[in-house]
């Protein structure tokens, strides 16, 4: 199943996330990942979401979010051209003989060692999402102690 | 300064408000002061269930918005059903709830409930009201939202806190800062050209009209394209009304228990013109094979009705009313005969019938007798089950909102208090509550109400000792094995059974109002005209036959070509 990366600007009003994923929810589809910040204008916020399914299951839920009264605009960025980021911190299990080999991964990848433990090293990384996918798989045989994924991001981009 | 509460009055009033339904509780004691000296038609009702169905009725009655308040907790999960009734339907509602202050909200204090996301799926918006500043705002927003577009019901939840502070806000002027809702009213120019073209070149259309015609006022517009290009029409069980059914077009109510010759129209057109319905499984039956040989075209103000379950060839998205009148001077007056005798043919071959040699009372009867000696003069309000059925069967709607009826959620309970708001709203049309003896016991209390406003409605109960539509499924489908689908007396307790169980008429004369038992046809028109004449709320208890079926019927997730006609 195709994963649609879908933006929303809503009003920064209580209760309007809860009702976004209740749409969705309701409707047994399921949010992968979920993002939500305030813009340059406070009133309004931009909301990122990954949701797996079908073109039309999409569109019902590309309709069913633009009719609701907080939602001021919904795209479907898979329809457009546009660059999405992801942004990771993943703590991995480095005993000594493995550090060296573990920041050198680190460094193909543009990812930063930003803490460094006695048993274990923190890396923080910045990336699209099917990047940030690769590095963790590469990571998984360290064994991952913790990881904190902000979920994708994402603006379309003019032509 | 006004307090939260009077700043509530000022608001239901600017909105045109006139009759509210609903019943107090600890936290609404602030909003039933302000309206004990408020020139409002209060009606309390005896369960907020009843409340949301009163405001309902009202509202499908005349297009108004209805409008009722509970209190907190219990109150307001006691509306629940009500306005997901409405919600389905697309019925304009708002409704206030009382909600625990404030600051107590969350910590699970008497007969708090989280109303705002309990109703959240079941709202066409909500709001919890935070400070009493935005009270003016959120009251005009909700009417805005409930009546715009898509109709739908709105609830507002007011912490007795904010009911009880003061505040200088004002009504805003107009709606135009709500960016994120506009509905988009007028249709593509070219689209409704290209529906024109489509109609011109159609050999076999046909017209599927649901409630959003009668619900955009449209009914009129409609009638007039349907007869200009001599497109016969088929319509929902919400859209009955919306084209005169007396009209040699109608082909009547299509679906699961459409006409034969709805159903027959729908599978063998050329072009299918949806207006203001939405594809319901009730009425396509297997989508797959839903009007299969037609090009599909759509008008719907409803943006995600387009496309939902049936791929549509020509969307037009708007308010009906403003896009008939933009289609009907393109479309051509072609006759058609061909399609028409056809289409006459099977009007003839399979007229919607029962047996009218029996001796027997059946249930169609009673119907017809309503239709007779009120000469369709009347507004039908039905529960939910065979009778509903039965209603748009054996009655000839010509009019919008003369049939009220929960489609969506079909809700048993809705029949009795929805015609209490229709009554309330029309005091001098003749209100026909048809019921079963399952559905009219769910909010059986509230014709008290009737009696006490002087509502003379007319509850006409088909008592087939049955919940008679799962009844019937269990014999189709269940291999008659009857599970809990039993009703009255005849297997119940110790002793010797009552005859009547409950006993109708006992129960309405107990609420103050007339009541009688027929059991014979001939008892069914003077009883009828004894009933309307007495101006009293009456409830006329028909006992029918128990094991009438409603055909034709559908098997469920069968083409709407694989009509059973009856069991034999
Ligand atoms: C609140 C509610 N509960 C259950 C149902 C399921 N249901 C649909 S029709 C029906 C039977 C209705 O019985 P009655 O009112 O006697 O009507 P009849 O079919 O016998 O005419 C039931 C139980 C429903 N529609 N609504
Ligand atoms: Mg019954």
């Amino acid at each position: 199943m195709k994963k649609h990366v879908i933006t929303a600007s809503v009003e920064n009003h209580p209760g309007v996330l809860a009702r976004i994923v209740g749409i969705i929810s309701g409707r047994g589809y399921n949010i992968e990942t979920l993002n939500v910040a305030p813009t340059q204008d406070p009133q309004v916020s931009r909301l990122t979401m990954q949701v797996p399914g079908d073109e039309r299951v999409l569109e019902q839920v590309t309709k069913q979010l633009n009719k609701m009264v907080d939602v001021i605009k919904v795209t479907d960025l898979t329809q457009k051209r546009y660059l999405n980021r992801e942004l990771v911190l993943v703590e991995v299990n480095a005993p000594s003989g493995k550090r060296a080999e573990l920041i050198a991964l680190a460094d193909v990848f543009d990812a930063r060692v930003v803490s460094v433990q006695k048993k274990s090293l923190t890396i923080q990384m910045v990336a699209e999402r099917e990047r940030v996918g690769d590095f963790l798989d590469l990571l998984r045989p360290y064994t991952i102690i913790d990881v904190s994924r902000s979920g994708v991001i994402a603006v379309a981009r003019a032509d | 300064m006004k307090t939260g509460a009077k700043l509530i009055m000022d608001g239901l009033k600017a909105e045109g408000v006139k009759t509210i339904f609903g019943l107090p509780g600890g936290a609404v004691l602030d909003i039933f002061a302000e309206l004990y000296h408020s020139d409002f038609e209060f009606i309390l009702t005896r369960h907020e269930q009843g409340a949301t169905h009163m405001a309902d009725g009202y509202a499908r009655a005349t297009g108004k918005t209805g409008c009722c308040i509970v209190t907190s907790g219990p109150g307001a999960t006691n509306a629940v059903t009500g306005l997901a009734t409405a919600y389905m339907d697309g019925i304009p509602m708002v409704c206030l709830s009382g909600q625990v202050p404030s600051s107590m909200i969350g910590n699970d204090a008497f007969q708090e409930a989280d109303t705002t996301g309990i109703t959240r799926a079941v709202t066409k918006h909500n709001y919890l009201v935070h400070n009493v500043d935005d009270l003016p705002r959120i009251i005009a927003e909700a009417f805005h939202i409930a009546r715009t577009g898509k109709p739908g019901p709105v609830l507002i939840d007011i912490p007795k806190d904010v009911q009880r502070s003061a505040s200088n806000a004002v009504r805003p002027k107009n709606m135009d800062y709500l960016r994120g809702y506009r509905p988009s009213m007028d249709g593509h120019p070219k689209q409704v050209a290209k529906l024109a073209e489509a109609i011109n070149k159609a050999q076999k259309p046909l017209l599927y009209v649901g409630g959003g015609v009668i619900a955009s006022g449209a009914a009129a517009d409609l009638t007039r394209l349907a007869r200009k290009a001599h497109i016969p029409v088929t319509t929902t069980l919400l859209g009955l009304g919306a084209f005169p059914e007396t009209d040699p077009l109608a082909l009547r109510m299509l679906g699961m228990h459409g006409s034969a010759a709805a159903n027959k129209a729908v599978s063998e057109c050329d072009l299918l013109i949806s207006v203001g319905a939405r594809f319901d499984d009730r009425v396509t039956g297997k989508i797959s094979e839903f009007a299969p040989h037609a090009l599909k075209a759509h008008i719907d103000i409803d943006p995600s009705a387009i496309d939902k379950s049936v791929i549509i060839d020509i969307p037009v998205v708007g308010d009906a009313a403003r896009i008939l009148p933009l289609l009907i001077p393109q479309v051509k007056t072609l006759k058609r005969s061909g399609w028409l005798n056809q289409i006459k043919q099977w009007q003839e071959q399979y007229p919607l019938a029962y047996d009218t040699q029996t001796t027997q009372l059946l249930p169609q009867y009673v119907i017809e007798q309503i239709y007779e000696v009120t000469r369709g003069n009347a507004v039908i309000v039905t529960e939910v089950g065979q009778h509903q059925m039965w209603a748009a069967h054996f009655f000839k709607y010509t009019k919008p909102r003369t049939f009220i009826s929960s489609g969506g959620l079909g809700t048993m309970g809705f029949g009795l208090p929805a015609a209490i708001g229709v009554q309330a709203a029309l005091r001098d049309a003749t209100v026909v509550d048809i019921g079963g003896d399952g559905s009219t016991q769910m909010n059986i209390q509230e014709l008290v109400v009737a009696v006490e406003h002087d509502l003379p409605i007319n509850v006409v109960i088909l008592n087939n000792g049955y919940l008679g539509m799962v009844r019937q499924w269990q014999e189709m489908f269940y291999k008659s094995e009857y599970s809990a689908t039993h009703l009255g007396g005849k297997k119940a307790g110790r002793g010797k059974p009552p005859a009547y169980l409950p006993d109708f008429v006992k129960i309405a004369e107990a609420h103050g109002a007339l009541g009688m038992r027929l059991t014979q046809k001939n008892e069914v028109a003077p009883a009828l005209r004894k009933a309307i004449r007495s101006k009293r709320p009456c409830v006329v208890e028909c006992i029918v036959k128990e094991n009438e079926n409603v055909y034709p019927m559908v098997p469920p997730g069968a083409s709407l070509t694989e009509m059973i006609h009856s069991m034999a």
